[in-house]
């Protein structure tokens, strides 16, 4: 099996990568205005929202009832979504799905594609797997498009490209699209965007899309955008093959009156998003004459196996952990070296491709626990980050820091110890203070100081303290 | 295929066999049936739609089509195109009109407006949605024109999203699109730009009574 999400495995660790993108400047300037625009309209819209608590218990409950009988809802799924015309393929890891893309695009002729934002694919690696069958993939959104033609890595769930600000669009798009008088208006680039596409959304036969939520009683389809590129890419081609991690079904049509209230005001601060298609199968004269569904797993039962995290598959990929997580809003996403970033990526991306990578991501958080206070389906992100850094420790064979963590324990049961440790500790860490910090420490306990200063231990602790005002005063 | 189909189930079921305390009943408190008069309710609708830049016009069921002439005078629209099943009393009194039955005189890119009804409005989220049943067309035909004029009845509003999912009850297996708004991005620094790839402006007519 090849469990694989993104390049997050050769990817340097999160506390590394940081390091360097806490220098860029502009990098930093951009994430800060873009997360608090989305977090101030997101504020407004779900402050007017009086039921928003309701809405959260009861999204929450629709997916942790869903997870729980989740083969069942598949094969439900399945069967309505064959009924209706479409044909379903089932996924183990990245490798198997890009086969079964690469080889419907193949088997339909085609030598380009036009696609809908779907993180899943990203997930997968599906542009480098058809653009090594010599397919083109044509990215429609239009942050993802500046991801593509500027040769970069999304850094955003939702806003693929919020890192870059206007000039830099610029200059990408003046040079992908040939345009040296293009201007740097948001205006004039999207206006650049949508002739550019235009003539791709009539003439490109095969589209390949996401999907936000699979609905197993009436075997529909249903995804939510603002740009109409969606809804070019799912109507306008004559084949259509769509990839969805296995979590993504819901029970019931009406399920969605739930979910399509929690998302765009989660997502983008809005009360609804421009565009909502909800489809199902093929529809005579209306759309793709064929549709395919990849189902994925890609690691995803692996996650659903672990009582203790399993609700990370709750997560309907809204981006608001990220907007409110304080460490996001410093690095922003790339440090996470996967394309799930903030909080939800530094639970689900090592989840999903086993513990023996990512291992730095569970510690990107100070586990203030401000993503699950916005999650609009109760992820309890702290508790399972928590979670996974016991893990991460347990699955570490013996090495200095668990041997130093058991000496720590022994000193600290008993008090006779604890006290001698102290008076140790005092006479030891005199070379270190300077200016009545300690900043530099030697060795392994190096790696504290690099990141932070300590204060040196006190002359005399509370205890010794009270003690000797018991003698003066008795 | 089959194989790995079955191999999904499996570990799907071997995952799940493992489960905390007996299963709770979904709660649903969230509010299903909204509280406005039926005067607020239209007026929350009209107001959401022009937040999100549409262009709102009011007329009675008598003066539906001059309504709808009038608007395509006033943008100086040349070509629109009408869905089947429209209702004939409302369609305007306007050369340029293409029945979606004749399309293929002039290809769908090129017609620089679309008429439409609608099945239901949603006055909390400011949405419009289409079933594309009689009326509304083909989902291509409201999304490649750069002007969208939908006709909405004062009676097809209601107030919360899930009025809106009890009205298309009998509907779950069409295509269905929600619009609240014109096409729109917010990629560039979170600016709000209108009209990417789908129409650039939304007119909705209310009609009432």
């Amino acid at each position: 099996m090849s469990i694989r999400v993104g390049e997050s495995a050769s990817a340097p660790s999160f506390q590394q990568a940081a390091l360097a993108l806490l220098d860029d400047t502009q990098l930093r300037r951009n994430v800060r205005h873009a997360t608090d625009v989305i977090t101030r309209k997101r504020g407004l819209v779900v402050g007017e929202q009086a039921d928003w608590q309701a809405l959260r218990d009861a999204g929450s409950a629709i997916k942790r009832h869903t997870l729980r009988h989740l083969d069942e809802y598949l094969l439900q799924f399945e069967q309505a979504f064959t009924a209706a015309g479409g044909h379903v393929h089932w996924a183990t890891d990245a490798d198997e799905a890009n086969r079964i893309i690469v080889g419907l695009v193949k088997q339909h002729g085609g030598k380009e594609v036009i696609k809908i934002k779907t993180m899943t694919s990203d997930e997968i690696g599906l542009n480098p797997a058809l653009e090594a069958a010599g397919i083109h993939p044509h990215e429609t959104d239009l942050a993802d498009m500046i991801v593509q033609l500027g040769a970069d890595k999304p850094s955003h769930i939702v806003v693929p490209a919020l890192h870059k600000n206007r000039q830099q669009v610029r200059e990408i798009f003046a040079r992908a699209m040939n345009l040296p008088d293009l201007g740097d208006r948001p205006e004039d680039l999207t206006a650049a965007a949508r002739r550019y596409l235009r003539e791709k959304f009539l003439k490109v036969k095969i589209g390949v899309s996401g999907a936000n939520f699979l609905i197993a009683e009436t075997g529909g389809v249903c995804i939510v955008e603002s740009e109409g590129n969606g809804r070019m890419c799912l109507t306008l081609p004559e084949v259509l093959v769509a990839v969805a991690g296995i979590e993504k079904v819901i029970p019931r049509f009406a399920d969605l009156e739930v979910m399509l209230q929690l998302l765009p005001r989660s997502a983008t601060g809005e009360r609804m998003n421009p565009y909502n298609s909800i489809w199902t199968g093929v529809h005579e004269g209306d759309g793709p004459r064929e549709f395919h569904l990849v189902l994925l797993d890609n690691g995803r039962t692996k996650v659903l196996a672990n009582p203790e995290a399993r609700e990370t598959l709750h997560c309907i990929r809204c981006g608001a952990c990220l907007n409110t997580c304080p460490v996001y809003r410093q690095t922003g996403g790339h440090a996470y070296g996967s394309i799930y970033a903030g909080p939800i990526g530094a639970i689900l991306t090592p989840q999903l491709h086993g513990m023996q990578h990512s291992q730095s991501l569970p510690y990107a958080s100070s586990l203030c626990g401000a993503c699950y206070e916005v999650c609009p389906v109760k992820i309890n992100i702290p508790e399972v980050l928590v979670h996974l850094r016991g893990k991460i420790v347990e699955e570490q064979s013996a090495n200095v820091e668990s041997v130093a963590m058991k000496a720590m324990a022994m000193v600290f049961r008993s008090p006779r110890r604890f006290e001698a440790a102290q008076r140790l500790g005092r006479i030891g860490q005199w070379p270190f203070i300077s200016g009545g910090w300690i900043r530099n420490l030697p060795g392994m306990l190096g790696n504290w100081t690099a990141v932070r200063d300590l204060k040196p231990m006190p002359q005399q602790s509370f205890r010794e303290w009270w003690k000797q005002r018991e003698k003066s005063n008795g | 295929m089959a194989e790995t189909r079955e191999l999904m189930l499996a570990r799907i079921r071997e995952a799940i066999a493992v489960q905390h305390g007996p299963e709770l009943p979904l709660p649903r408190d969230y509010e299903r049936q909204g509280s406005l008069s039926a005067e607020a309710r239209v007026e929350t609708l009209l107001d959401r739609l022009r937040e999100y830049d549409a262009q709102i016009y009011e007329a009675s069921s008598e003066n539906v089509a001059t309504t709808v002439t009038n608007l395509c005078r006033q943008r100086q629209v040349k070509s629109l195109v009408v869905p089947e099943g429209f209702p004939a009393e409302w369609l305007p009194a306007f050369g340029g009109m293409i029945p979606e039955g004749e399309l293929d005189r002039k290809p769908l890119s090129e017609i620089e407006a679309v008429l439409t009804t609608c099945t239901v409005a949603i006055a909390h989220t400011g949405s419009l949605v289409l079933r594309h049943g009689p009326g509304e067309g083909t989902r291509r035909l409201t999304l490649l024109p750069d002007l969208h004029i939908c006709i909405v009845r004062e009676e097809q509003v209601v107030e919360t999203v899930p009025e809106a999912f009890d009205a298309l009850r009998e509907y779950v297996t069409a295509p269905i699109t929600f619009i609240s708004g014109p096409s729109a991005t917010a990629d560039i620094e979170m600016t709000r730009i209108r009209g990417v790839h789908g129409p650039r402006y939304l007119d909705v007519v209310l009609v009432r009574g």
